[in-house]
């Protein structure tokens, strides 16, 4: 009994230090520095939003053998970065990974379940098939699921190895972070190898697309 | 599987109970077939289900081909099967083309066969071709929305070109 009052006394004492503050100067600077970060709401929300995904128990067709099934089994295991609670109900999910061809009888279908879930939301396209039709380029399937909704993340593969749908999301989670990481042209040294839609074979840039192009150059070269 | 002379002897046995109804046959890659009249289509089937001896009572697949160019340019393909011989037997009706508004037309057997009902349904999705007397004729596959016959061989393949960089500077 006077051994625990003992250690309690000693708790309170240098509790008490902490708060008169024995450290000044040079060492205080450091030990803020070191011990307390500053940041705003929205980076913090965002922090957390990224680090705690509720992904939709959603697939498509093969590649949702990739993306929900070895994805988050103990292999490559998606719990390592915060997203291995998958949810049966889009309105407790914000994260849908459309992992295989959309059909276009089933875009409906897709669209449907993006529209229950709560924002904030994200959606991954993973796969050639659902970025861009892939091989199916046929009258039976949706020539790139951001025809009907918003993507934003395109994962390219066909089927995507899990380690890149695993780099994917962690890009995803830097973009809700606030931190798209721009600039990997300039790292991988592939300024000049940019792709924009046009109109048609010969067509040339709209007038805001080339504007924009010659900003981004100018960034990547500045 | 009725052998060569064993499928002329069916020609022959149909022609008698209905004159006109068998057009050809064909023996091909040991697989026999009989090209029949489409008006006459249900006569040969329920005479190749109910004969005695012939017994082909159960129709493994319905399915329809488009031969364009060639004339008449469609034909439904029943595959039948006798169950107890593991015999089967391909009957091929022909369907010309009517034209650009109007669409084939053939006598549904979901009477014969029940499940030709799913089957035919499919056929009219992918090929346009009506079978008359069908109970619920509508699409099965496709959207109920959807324009067109996508598995005829003049239909657009559908799909979009991709306009890479690449492309336009060698090709465009």
């Amino acid at each position: 009994m006077e051994v625990e009052r003992q250690t309690l006394r000693g708790k309170q004492l240098r509790a008490r230090d902490m708060l008169r503050g024995d450290l000044e100067g040079e060492e205080l600077e450091r030990y803020v520095e070191e011990k307390v970060v500053m940041t705003n709401f929205e980076k913090m929300l965002g922090w957390a939003r990224a680090n705690s995904m509720f992904p939709l128990t959603f697939g498509l067709a093969c590649c949702a053998i990739e993306a929900p099934i070895s994805l988050v089994t103990a292999r490559y295991d998606l719990a390592r970065f915060g997203a291995e609670a998958l949810r049966a109900s889009p309105r407790q999910a914000d994260m849908i990974i459309l992992s295989g061809r959309v059909s276009i009888k089933m875009a409906p279908v897709v669209r449907r379940l993006y529209d229950q879930m709560l924002e904030p939301k994200w959606a991954i396209s993973m796969g050639a098939c659902s970025s861009s039709g892939g091989m199916f380029s046929n009258y039976a399937v949706v020539q790139g699921a951001d025809k009907f909704m918003p993507i934003d993340l395109h994962i390219p593969g066909c089927p995507p190895r899990p380690e890149a749908v695993l780099y994917g999301f962690t890009k995803l989670q830097r973009k809700i972070m606030g931190n798209p990481d721009q600039g990997w042209r300039q790292r991988y040294n592939a300024v000049g190898t940019e792709e924009w839609a046009r109109g048609g074979p010969r067509s040339e840039p709209s007038p805001e697309a080339a504007e924009a192009y010659e900003e981004a150059r100018g960034l990547i070269r500045a | 599987m009725p052998d060569a002379p064993g499928l002329e002897l069916i020609r022959g046995e149909i022609e008698q109970d209905h004159p006109g109804a068998v057009l050809d046959t064909s023996f091909d890659r040991h697989q026999p077939a009989l090209v029949v009249d489409s008006a006459q289509i249900l006569a040969v089937l329920a005479w190749l289900r109910d004969a005695p001896g012939q017994g082909y009572s159960f129709l493994s697949s319905l399915h329809a081909a488009d031969y364009l160019p060639a004339e008449p340019r469609f034909a439904v393909h029943y595959e039948l099967l006798n169950r107890d011989r593991v015999e089967r037997l391909r009957v091929k009706a022909l369907l010309a083309d009517p034209g650009e508004d109007a669409l084939p037309e053939i006598d549904s057997c979901v009477e014969l066969f029940p499940t030709a009902e799913f089957q035919e349904r499919e056929t009219y999705d992918f090929f346009g071709i009506v079978f008359r007397g069908h109970p619920d004729l509508t699409r099965i596959l496709l959207p109920d929305d959807y324009v067109g016959w996508p598995q005829r061989r003049d239909f657009p393949i559908g799909g979009e070109p991709v306009t890479f960089t690449y492309n336009e500077r060698n090709y465009g």
